[in-house]
């Protein structure tokens, strides 16, 4: 029985390790310095996309049993391409995995380069320019809890949904926060200029923001996640304090 | 008669009461000075502050669910449609001198208050303080604790936030979850079809703010009562405690200062608590409505066994034809309350039967001197906590990346097995560490005859041996 | 701190000799007698002024409005000082007895006695006791049921069949939470929350959530073949679970490799499956979200095409399951 136990949880505990097998590394092309964006662009697309985003971008699912697969490109534009590379998202390793935050490998000129590549592949999206500042904080909150607190949670601290987390956005930059609204990364819905305009959108970011030290007017805020951090407070702070004091003050010790 | 200032105010009482013989013997009550008596106070004290900061909250919050548009000083809040008791509670919050830091208070007040009962419970429980004569006292202690449940849950509520709204619709769908009578019942309390009639609002703020309490002072009152009347209950160690002679410290002046900053402790506990550390900001939630949601909603821990419960059980209605006869939340969220409430109400007359001991106790047991108790105790216990634990399995998914569905899955089976398992070596360590003593005491008895044997022949004494 | 203990000192001091001199016979002590302890003493003093000090600064922070920390700190501290010094009264400044006595009695028998002979006794003049037992016993179940029956009125406990009404109808246009209309182009990658035009939003049958899928993907339930005009699916949002808002929605953009496309509660995570009418593929919630068939109208507009395929929200006793 207890053997069972014991390989049951090694199983579980085992699973995110598999889950989240990290980035595969980079492969960059000889002489990078020498080669102009265009060809740097498309060397580093041949090198780290290609076998699961296929040749031109055109998507490839011939290795999917082995996670070796990946959605078309063409079309998707700079905003997509920027999107999954700044946040690390892409290179991923399994096609099944969900892309985590990671630090990008790639350098902000090789990013620039694939960007441009991609970009170059049909006719998609720009990078977005967000102008938070010009935003409304309070519509930002309602759009946000009418549309994203389902899954990111109402003050932007992430939450899951079955196959899949939903990051918390402290570290989204209102650009990447821009792209991921109009893209919808993994299985997030993606909002279209249709169903949040440009000008909501920068009271979204305006809010998100916010979100990210938003008024602790309490005092220290626990992570802004309600009853399960309180919860844990009161058991590990409170109690631990009320029951210490009860034991310096009454007697210990009980011997027959 | 010369004055003296200490007599003179108790000749004025007494002669007008006949109290005196009362406070003598109220003065001199023996309390047993063990450090877990003092829970069951602790509980009290946060009580006491319950109700000093509820009525301070009680002279501002408007429980009125009529629509306004907010136009204070919360910012992100600025033009949000909300009710009438979603916005005084925020303009408390931050608009009212002091007013967060008594929303805070009470706040943590309530779950330190049902966190106390519960360590105070498991005292009583493992040393088996709820035998006779003291079961009344244990099921008026038991009557406490989910009255504090419902307390809570209607106090939180009330508030209106995105969060509590999210509780009240699942309280509603667990009401309709009740056989025959659910959806009765649901519309009985509700005043109709969810969301109701507004008045729901008053009903929630009227048990909360009198009904429920009056209830429990009432029964806090007779608890107390029925404790002083039979004398607390009391360790055996080593000063002569039998279940005839209590041997403890008066109540003054020994006992009354140690209470008296008992009460301080948690006053301060809970009022440090509710200037330093954030609970319930109501603001970021923002206002309830039927049509929205936010990920990761939790009700207050103590409510957390219930959402575990609910979470757990697999998908299905017992359905005969085509007519539900048990809806889901049935299972998880009413009747796995009641069993555990049902087996805690049950337990003096089990425990009876399981022990075998019918008499008066008034001596404690250590939870090794009744294997069967501690054993079944702790696996229901264990059962109770790795439901409650399961309710947070979103939680370890973003922390572990374990994927909440193999977590569910392994407790739909973990919490039947870990608890036997818990509670099998929760005996068998009862049993040896008994052996263990039963061995200490014949070696230390043969080391002392052997003593004496190898002493010199004292000379003869007239004392008794042994 | 010598100082205050010399003032201590001086104070006990003239205290007994007072006492001395104002009780030359003395009685048999009740309370036991105990040494003193200046030092425990000054320290009770300091702690009391220093609480004292912390709960005037709790009423400079209150009148000069600063943070909710200070003046829960400024309480808070002051109160564990009291306590501290109450504390130190009780571990070195009282006397800490050990006394023993008797447990009182477990019963009195001869007062249970009495008291049952009192209410024996008095019956004396009865001679049809357990006849005029079951008239009381009728009289008061029929008078308490009675007391009682005025808690109907709480609500419209009688009439379940309340419980089946939502605010849609054959019809009415789909608007917004502002109330604007939604036509079919509106729907594109999100999910997009609904109401009935003109009727309670907070209905728990009000809120739907459409989404858009590719009418290839669509494997409804025989007899809604024309419930999702273009693709467009309308489902009930509230769980059928327990009672709350549908509001993840499951999206995948590479179906071959990420998880199916599904509506998903935040309560308890019942998952939906959006293509075959809102079977349940995991969690809780007994019974599949109802569908509401749409139609688009000439103008574009989204309308309904009738009423749910099942009832809305939380199942209860005898509800269709669907």
């Amino acid at each position: 029985m207890r053997a069972v136990l014991a390989a049951t949880l090694a199983a579980l505990l085992g699973a995110p390790a598999a889950a989240h097998a990290g980035a595969p590394p980079i492969v960059r092309p000889v002489g990078e310095s020498q080669l102009s964006p265009a060809q740097l662009g498309e060397q580093l697309y041949a090198g780290n996309c290609l076998r699961c985003h296929g040749i031109a971008g055109r998507g490839s699912t011939t290795g999917l049993s082995s996670g070796v697969a990946g959605p078309p490109l063409r079309g998707v534009g700079a905003r997509a391409a920027d999107f999954y590379l700044r946040t690390g998202y892409m290179p991923l390793d399994d096609a099944h995995d969900q892309p985590i935050r990671r630090r990008p490998q790639l350098d902000a000129k090789e990013r620039a380069a694939v960007v441009g590549y991609i970009a170059s592949l049909g006719d998609g999206p720009p990078v977005p320019r967000p102008e938070p500042g010009r935003g409304d904080v309070a519509e930002g909150r309602e759009l946000f809890t009418d549309h994203c607190a389902g899954c990111h949670q109402v003050a932007a601290e992430g939450g899951i949904l079955t196959g899949a987390k939903a990051p918390p956005l402290d570290r989204a930059s209102p650009t990447e926060v821009a792209e991921a609204v109009r893209i919808g990364p993994y299985v997030m819905p993606a909002f279209s200029e249709r169903d949040i305009s440009d000008d909501e959108l920068d009271s979204l970011i305006a809010y998100v923001q916010y979100a990210k030290h938003p008024e602790d007017a309490g005092g220290w805020g626990i992570n802004h996640l309600g009853p399960f951090p309180e919860g844990m407070v009161t058991w590990f702070a409170a109690m631990v304090v009320l029951v210490g004091t009860c034991v310096a003050i009454g007697r210990r010790g009980v011997r027959r | 008669m010369r004055r003296d200032p200490l007599r003179d105010p108790i000749r004025f009482v007494d002669e007008r009461t006949g109290a005196a013989p009362f406070a003598r013997k109220a003065l001199r009550y023996l309390f047993p000075d063990h450090w877990s008596f003092l829970l069951g106070e602790v509980a009290l004290y946060a009580f006491v502050v319950l109700v000093a900061t509820g009525i301070f909250l009680t002279l501002f919050f408007e429980p009125s669910l009529a629509k306004t548009v907010y136009d204070g000083s919360y910012e992100p809040l600025r033009g949000a449609e909300m009710s009438h008791a979603y916005r005084s509670a925020v303009e408390l919050s931050f608009d009212v001198k002091a007013g967060l830091l008594f929303r805070q208070t009470h706040h943590w007040a309530a779950d330190v208050f049902v966190a106390a009962i519960v360590a105070h419970l498991l005292r009583i429980f493992f040393t088996g303080a709820f035998r006779k004569p003291r079961e009344l006292t244990y099921l008026i202690g038991l009557a406490m604790l989910f009255l504090g449940l419902l307390e809570g849950y209607l106090g939180y509520s009330m508030v209106d936030d995105l969060l509590s709204g999210m509780g009240l619709a699942i309280g509603y769908g667990v009401a309709l979850s009740l056989p025959l009578i659910g959806g009765n019942l649901a519309l009985l309390i509700w005043g109709g079809p969810y969301p109701g009639d507004p008045a729901f609002e008053s009903r929630m703020y009227i048990g909360h703010v009198l009904l429920f309490p009056a209830i429990l002072a009432a029964l806090i009152g007779l608890h107390l009562a029925l404790v002083a009347a039979r004398h607390h209950t009391q360790f055996r160690d080593g000063r002569g405690q039998t279940g005839r002679r209590l041997v403890g410290v008066p109540a003054f002046p020994g006992q009354a200062p140690r209470s008296l900053g008992l009460l301080c402790a948690v006053a301060s506990v809970l009022f440090l608590l509710g200037g330093l550390v954030q609970i319930n900001p109501i603001w970021l939630w923002g206002p309830y409505e039927t049509a929205l949601g936010t990920n990761g909603a939790q009700p207050d821990w103590y409510l957390g066994w219930l959402i575990g419960g609910l979470r757990l059980v697999p998908g299905f209605d017992v359905v005969i034809g085509d007519r539900t006869v048990v809806p889901n939340p049935f299972w998880g969220g009413a009747l796995f309350p009641l069993v555990v409430l049902a087996v805690l109400v049950a337990w003096s007359w089990i425990d009876r039967r399981i022990t075998g001991s019918h008499g008066v106790h008034n001596v404690l047991d250590r939870p090794r001197d009744a294997p069967l108790r501690t054993a079944f105790g702790l696996g229901f216990l264990t059962w109770i906590f790795l439901v409650f634990f399961a309710g947070s399995s979103d939680r370890f998914f973003v922390f572990l990346g374990i994927s909440y569905e193999a977590q569910i899955w392994f407790w739909r089976f973990g919490v039947w097995i870990i608890p036997a398992i818990v509670a099998v070596a929760a005996f068998r360590s009862c049993r040896a560490l008994q052996q263990f003593e039963r061995v200490e005491a014949t070696r230390e008895a043969a080391e002392e005859e052997a003593r004496a044997l190898s002493a010199p022949p004292e000379p003869e004494r007239a004392q008794p041996r042994g | 701190m010598r100082f205050l203990r010399r003032l201590v000192g001086l104070f006990v001091a003239a205290r007994t000799v007072r006492e001395l001199a104002r009780r030359p016979d003395e009685e048999p002590r009740i309370v036991e007698p105990g040494e003193p302890d200046p030092r425990a003493e000054a320290a009770v003093i300091v702690l009391l002024l220093l609480a004292a000090a912390a709960a005037v600064l709790f009423v400079v922070a209150y009148a000069l409005e600063w943070s909710t920390q200070v003046l829960g700190g400024a309480l808070g501290a002051s109160l564990a000082l009291v306590a501290a010094a109450l504390l130190v009264v009780g571990a070195r400044l009282v006397v800490t007895e050990e006394l023993a006595e008797e447990y009182p009695r477990t019963g009195t028998p001869e007062e249970q006695d009495a008291v049952a002979r009192i209410v024996r006794e008095s019956g004396s003049r009865f001679t049809r006791k357990r006849l005029l037992g079951a008239a009381a016993a009728t009289a008061g179940g029929a008078l308490g049921a009675a007391l009682v029956t005025p808690a109907l009125s709480l609500g419209p406990a009688l009439d379940t069949s309340q419980l089946n009404e939502t605010p849609w109808r054959r019809g009415l246009r789909l608007v917004d939470r502002d109330g604007r209309p939604y036509t079919a182009q509106d729907i594109e990658d999100a999910f997009y929350t609904a109401f009935p035009e003109g009727a309670d939003p907070k209905a728990i049958g009000s809120p739907i959530v459409l989404v858009r899928l590719d009418p290839g993907e669509l494997r409804l339930p025989r007899g809604r073949e024309r419930w999702a005009p273009d693709g467009i699916v309308a489902y009930s949002k509230i769980c059928t679970h327990a009672g709350c808002a549908v509001a993840l929605y499951r999206n995948p953009k590479f179906e071959p490799a990420q998880p199916d496309r599904a509506l998903v509660c935040p309560c308890h995570y019942s998952t939906f499956d959006v293509a075959t009418g809102g079977t349940v593929l995991f969690g809780p919630a007994g019974r599949p979200l109802p569908q509401l068939p749409l139609m688009v109208d000439a103008g574009g507009d989204m309308r309904a095409a009738g009423g749910f395929s099942g009832p809305v929200g939380p199942s209860w006793w005898g509800v269709r399951s669907s």
